[in-house]
């Protein structure tokens, strides 16, 4: 157990783990994000659920545990995926295939994991630098305020929603964020069910099961975020 | 009525292990389309001699796709371009005239180039020998039939158990990994009674070992199993890491 | 005579091998360390000795020409192995398979030998099993078997089409375990070219590493020879490409007898050949034989139409097949050994009867078989085959039927060996195909994997103790003794002379030209003339080759032609030992059959009284012309009858 971390299948479990886990963030931040439309649905004012949840989230106090752990997973999956890159590129060998690769029949993604990676972790500064930064004050923007009565004794939150919505009327930023979204679409449809597969939670039976679920899963989550993305441009 | 073809060769030649190695060109004509790829190499190689000059290295034994010799990375795809064929299976067929063909060796850092298209696959034998097998000395073992083994099982033992040991996983995959390889030894024996008591140990000590000589890390690309001559599954790959994962969790 | 001493141990045959096991001499296990033996080739037979012999302690040194033990030619073995299990219950016994053997291989083979085989042929199942060779089997957990050639009752295991393989991986496993533990040492891509004797006795081997060239002197008190027949002295056969036979070349030169040369296996299910291109012959499994039914057209004009690209094969009604198989020979049918099936698909092609562009084919049909069983029952008897047929052929066998000829396949001759399988040379041992042993005048299906295996698992770690007991206090040599000096020194002139030679002709072309003479005429059918001119044409050849041999490159570095050639001066001496041998065996048994002397209806007709022997030729120099010493065969337990299959 102890040097686990020192075998090929112990680093790749890393990936796997730490992987596996962001996808959960990422479900419960798409579930979040989802606020952004709903308040029709539930008969909301404008930028009510989603500001209450976005309350919620800064003021509780498991997901100030959370939120520690859940950036050891970014930096742990970026930080092995360079390690690893580096080990692969060693093991390939210096020369390289005069008459490249012509092998047919695998999945784009499972090859440019890496890039796609590198393309999510650029949105990601963005998108850091975009809200995150903003809503925890470490960047300055004019924050209105906003009540919450249904959340009860009146709580009183920061107006997060009018931030979103006015990023997401910016063109360029929302191309952005569809472009990313798709990285992280094909991102995931390979890295689902490759997560499982290292695990060792696979088999012949069950490998094209994880590889739809796996595509439901990166087309749910990527498309989701672009999706809300364009909505907020277009109709809200 | 047999039909022939003319083709353009490109050729990795190297004269040895630490020599610089570079492509030549070769012009072969009237090559009948029923021959076999190896075959054209051997039209080629006399050609050569004819010619005096060295006649190029290649692997290759059995000819019939069993034996797991012969390699040959052909235009782009380990074994050439056909599906679930060695290249002494491949014909030439499936190349059309005037095409230029590049050979090259399998290209990996576990493998070193020994001689033109010639490379030293001993690291596959060294991850055998690191714990490949039952651990069973001649005799004194029980009948045959004393322990019956579910025919699926059988079964899926054999199909795992039909690699030929050509290395061509690890020349078709991106990371120079050779799971593919340790991972249909690991099925094979971990599926049947007589070499599941020494699982835990034997997927430690292979992987152990396949690491120890430079092997790459899986990332589960699947270019290995397409390109597999005997098409071995990649989910043995998910059978080696549940191995490997719960022997090490328990120690 | 006294060089021809078989050992038989005393007692009824079927208590001979206990008898011998109960009485041999061992070795200790603490003297066992001080004991090297040299295993050259890493097959069924040398990797399981060397397997075995390491398991027991002895200090191995594993000799194999490819880049790993596992590729050894008894991988491409497809359809399965015998054992006198019994398990299916239909009437099997040790002594029904020694029968069987003997019958099959046409009354040549020596029976105390056979019925060691058979009855060590259930410890290699078990053995297999237990090292995990993924055998088929029933639904209800327990082995399947499917019937083969030459035997009534299903005694043959098997696993898919490729049984040799997964066999020689058990056994490659196996020696792999030894080398992991340090008792094996395995040198690959390393060849022998020599064997040392010191004071009568074989000592050592001079070795070649075939990647720098270098010359290697490697001691032992021991040497196996499990290299394999010499089939490809036909250039194109069943076998592997670098199959050779210089090892027994080798020993024969330094003394060993070369015993029944002549007998060489041709397999009737192979692809034909279609191209002057060709490099070899893929076989097609006899398991085949179960199910597919073999015929040629009825009539010859549509055998003509056939040849001619105007008909196919699937336009031939029912009526106007020929099953010639099953029509000469009703109570085998398709199943009789393969000396027959070969012959009688020779017979029709010359008759007219052949079909394929060259007319040198014969069908093999799956129809009924498909129509009774369904497709997926013959996919998952023979997927594999089938894949490869349509790979090579490019046409699919479920749809119409394959076409296959006879090819040469397996030498049942070989070095000469005792009981012990201990050569003429104290010291020096042949196993597996290397040998002469075990199989008579031709070989039954399934019995290859079987004599491989027995030889090297169960026959040799206990016989060759019985001769290395008396060496315990043999001295380790240096390898600096005056033997080993001159043996390398005279590798080392031959291979300079090869390299000196500087002529004009590849090796491959001279042996082509070999291959065809012997086909022609030392193939399936020989006369008294073909065999004369073969020899006359074989000298022809041999000093072509020598005079006119064109080898580039350097002597040292890799030098894939100089290997070649060097094994093909060998096969051109094998090549003129076989042909001398047909001539010399004026009857007809197995795989030798002589035109002279066959029955009214066309089997082979021996000549007991005469040729029960085993022919053993011995060396006399480099242009003296061989001796020819005889072992006579007793038969004891089975009366020697004419072989009837129908």
């Amino acid at each position: 157990m102890s040097n686990l971390l020192t075998t090929s299948i112990g680093r790749k479990l890393l990936m796997s783990v730490s992987g596996l886990f962001l996808i959960l963030f990422l479900f419960v931040h798409l579930f979040l994000n989802s606020f952004l439309l709903l308040d029709g649905v539930f008969g909301f004012e404008r930028g009510q659920m989603f500001n209450a949840g976005v309350h919620f989230m800064g003021t509780n106090p498991l997901i100030k545990i959370i939120e520690p752990v859940l950036a050891i997973g970014f930096i742990v999956h970026i930080i092995y995926s360079l390690i690893l890159t580096v080990q692969n590129m060693k093991a390939r060998g210096p020369q390289a295939y005069a008459s490249g690769k012509k092998t047919t029949g695998i999945e784009f993604a499972s090859q440019n994991m890496l890039v796609l990676g590198i393309v999510i972790a650029s949105f990601l500064a963005v998108h850091i630098i975009n809200f995150y930064m903003k809503m925890k004050g470490f960047i300055a923007w004019e924050a209105g305020e906003v009540e919450f009565p249904f959340l009860g004794n009146m709580a009183k939150g920061e107006d997060a929603y009018s931030l979103v919505n006015a990023t997401f009327k910016v063109l360029p930023i929302v191309i952005l964020y569809v472009v990313g979204s798709v990285a992280l679409a094909f991102h995931l449809s390979h890295g689902f069910w490759s997560g499982f597969q290292t695990i060792g939670w696979n088999n012949k039976t069950w490998m094209p099961r994880l590889k739809c679920i796996g595509n439901i899963v990166a087309i749910l989550i990527g498309g989701g975020f672009a999706v809300i993305a364009i909505a907020q441009y277009l109709f809200f | 009525m047999e039909k022939t073809i003319n083709l353009t060769l490109k050729v990795w030649r190297q004269n040895g292990p630490r020599e610089k190695g570079r492509f030549e060109t070769y012009k072969v004509s009237n090559i009948s389309i029923d021959s076999s790829f190896l075959e054209m190499m051997d039209i080629l190689n006399e050609q050569l001699i004819s010619e005096n000059k060295e006649p190029v290295a290649f692997d290759h034994d059995c000819r019939e796709g069993i034996c797991g010799m012969c390699s040959l990375y052909i235009n782009g795809r380990p074994h050439g371009p056909d599906d679930d064929v060695t290249t002494c299976q491949l014909h030439m067929r499936k190349f059309q005239d005037g095409q230029t063909v590049t050979i090259e060796p399998w290209r990996s850092a576990a493998f070193p180039v020994i001689k033109d298209l010639i490379v030293n696959r001993s690291a596959f034998d060294q991850i055998i020998a690191a714990g490949g097998y039952v651990s069973v000395s001649t005799g004194g073992v029980p009948d045959a039939n004393a322990i019956p083994i579910p025919k699926v099982d059988a079964d899926e033992s054999m199909d795992a158990a039909s690699c030929i040991g050509c290395g061509a996983c690890v020349a078709a995959c991106k990371n120079g990994s050779a799971m593919l390889f340790v991972s249909a030894k690991v099925s094979h024996l971990a599926l049947l009674p007589q070499g599941r008591v020494e699982g835990a140990r034997r997927a430690k000590a292979m992987v152990a070992k396949m690491d120890e000589l430079g092997f790459g890390n899986c990332t589960n690309t699947g270019a290995c199993e397409v390109e597999c001559p005997k098409n071995i599954s990649l989910s043995n790959i998910a059978r080696l890491n549940r191995e490997f994962l719960s022997a090490k969790l328990k120690d | 005579m006294s060089k021809l001493n078989a050992r038989i141990p005393e007692g009824p045959l079927a208590q001979k091998w206990t008898n011998y096991k109960d009485h041999q001499k061992l070795v200790n296990p603490a003297n066992k360390r001080k004991l090297d033996v040299i295993v050259v080739g890493t097959g069924l037979a040398g990797g399981a000795a060397a397997a075995s012999l390491g398991e027991m302690g002895f200090n191995v040194k594993n000799f194999t020409i490819q880049d790993s033990p596992r590729r050894a030619h008894s991988i491409a073995a497809q359809g399965g192995i015998n054992a006198a299990k019994n398990y299916p219950n239909d009437g099997d016994s040790v002594f029904r398979l020694f029968y069987d053997t003997i019958k099959g291989g046409d009354y040549r083979a020596r029976e105390a030998n056979v019925h060691r085989l058979a009855e060590v042929s259930n410890n290699i199942i078990d053995q297999c099993v237990a090292q995990g060779v993924p055998f088929a089997r029933e639904y209800g957990g327990l082995l399947d078997n499917r019937s083969f050639g030459g035997a009534q009752v299903s005694r043959t295991f098997y696993a898919k089409g490729q049984t040799g393989q997964q066999l020689l991986l058990g056994a490659y496993q196996a020696l792999m375990r030894q080398v992991n533990a340090g008792t094996v040492k395995m040198y690959t891509r390393t060849e022998l070219v020599d064997i040392v004797i010191v004071d009568g006795k074989a000592r050592g081997i001079i070795a070649r590493d075939l990647v720098t060239g270098e010359l290697q002197r490697h001691f032992g008190h021991a040497v196996v020879l499990a290299t394999g027949g010499y089939g490809n002295t036909f250039f194109l056969s069943t076998n592997a490409m670098g199959s050779n036979g210089s090892a027994a070349i080798k020993a024969y030169h330094k003394g060993a007898m070369f015993a029944n040369p002549c007998y060489a296996q041709i397999h009737p299910t192979c692809i034909p050949v279609h191209g002057e291109f060709q490099s070899k012959l893929t076989l097609m499994s006899e398991s085949l034989r179960n199910d597919g039914r073999i015929w040629v057209p009825k009539k010859k004009e549509d055998a003509e139409a056939i040849r001619a690209g105007k008909m196919k094969p699937t336009q031939i009604a029912e009526e106007d097949r020929d099953y010639y198989l099953e029509r000469r020979y009703p109570a085998f049918g398709n199943l009789v050994p393969r000396d027959v099936a070969s012959r009688a698909a020779k017979e029709r092609c010359d008759a007219g009867y052949g079909v394929g562009a060259t007319g040198l084919a014969v069908y093999l049909d799956f129809k009924s078989a498909i129509e009774r069983l369904g497709q997926k029952t013959i996919e998952a008897r023979y997927g594999n085959l089938f894949q490869m047929y349509y790979k090579i052929v490019d046409e699919n066998p479920y749809e119409t039927p394959m076409m296959i000829y006879p090819a040469i396949h397996y030498t049942m001759g070989g070095i000469w060996v005792d009981y012990e399988l201990q050569t003429t040379i104290p010291g020096l041992f042949a196993a597996g195909e290397a040998n002469f042993s075990d199989h008579g005048a031709n070989r039954l299906g399934a019995s290859a994997l079987m004599q491989g295996l027995a030889d090297g698992y169960f026959v040799l770690p206990y016989t060759i103790q019985n001769y290395l007991a008396d060496d315990i206090r043999t001295p380790r040599m240096t390898g600096n003794e005056p033997e080993f000096v001159e043996a390398e020194k005279a590798v080392k002139a031959r291979f300079e002379k090869l390299m000196n030679i500087k002529g004009k002709r590849s090796v491959d072309s001279l042996h082509k030209e070999l291959g065809l003479v012997m086909w022609d005429f030392v193939g399936m059918g020989r006369t008294k003339e073909g065999l004369e001119h073969a020899i006359q044409r074989i000298a022809e050849i041999k000093k072509e080759f020598w005079s006119n041999v064109r080898i580039p490159g350097n002597i040292t570095g890799m030098n894939i032609e100089l290997e070649k050639a060097s094994r093909l001066a060998d096969f051109i001496e094998i090549g003129n030992l076989m042909a001398r041998d047909a001539l010399k065996r004026e009857e007809s048994c197995g795989g030798h059959f002589r035109e002279e002397y066959q029955t009214e209806e066309g089997e082979a007709l021996r000549q007991d009284d005469k040729f029960a022997y085993v022919g053993c030729w011995e060396y006399k120099g480099e242009n003296a012309e061989p001796e020819l010493h005889k072992e006579e065969l007793v038969y004891e337990a089975v009366k020697m009858v004419q072989r009837n299959y129908k």
